[in-house]
């Protein structure tokens, strides 16, 4: 992730953490089209900068973090206005790997719980 | 379905070659979330 917008995410969680706003109460939601790419984000924002390059390097954020194409996260949104902004994503990305998509995001939450 | 995101403090990443990032932020205004940063990333 561009150390420029993990440099952004860590000062909005500092912020956050003195305006006494839950880390449950951020979410952090990706929109790339690669899986691998999208776990790296995801573990950025989670557990770290994984290539100890960035700001968030050795910072545990544990912001809850989601996938815009999770089932979760459609069936919270307009059906209107998912369709207008993601529709054609969800069209060309195989089912499979939106289902692939919903595990991984999902195990990476609960890991974060779970370590919190 | 509920609307978990209503009240949500929301950042989002969004990328180039995938769901860019003022897409999102129109799905999570509607949703009622709050969206505080949003960006597009690209990979060259």
């Amino acid at each position: 992730m561009d150390p420029e917008n993990q440099s952004q995410i860590k000062s909005i969680a500092d912020r956050a953490e003195k305006d006494r706003i839950s880390r449950e109460d951020i979410i952090v939601v990706l929109g790339a089209s690669d899986i691998e790419g999208a776990l790296i984000s995801a573990e950025t924002v989670t557990s770290g900068d994984p290539s100890f390059s960035g700001p968030l390097a050795g910072v545990s954020l544990r912001l809850p973090v989601y996938h815009i194409l999770e089932p979760t996260i459609k069936e919270a949104i307009p059906e209107d206005v998912y369709e207008e902004n993601v529709g054609i994503w969800t069209l060309a990305v195989e089912p499979e790997k939106v289902e692939k998509i919903g595990q991984e995001f999902e195990a990476i939450r609960q890991k974060n719980k779970t370590s919190a | 379905m509920g609307n978990w995101l209503k009240g949500k403090t929301a950042i989002i990443i969004g990328e180039r070659d995938g769901v860019q990032g003022p897409s999102i932020a129109q799905c999570l205004e509607a949703a009622g979330a709050n969206v505080v940063f949003a960006v597009t990333e690209c990979f060259v």
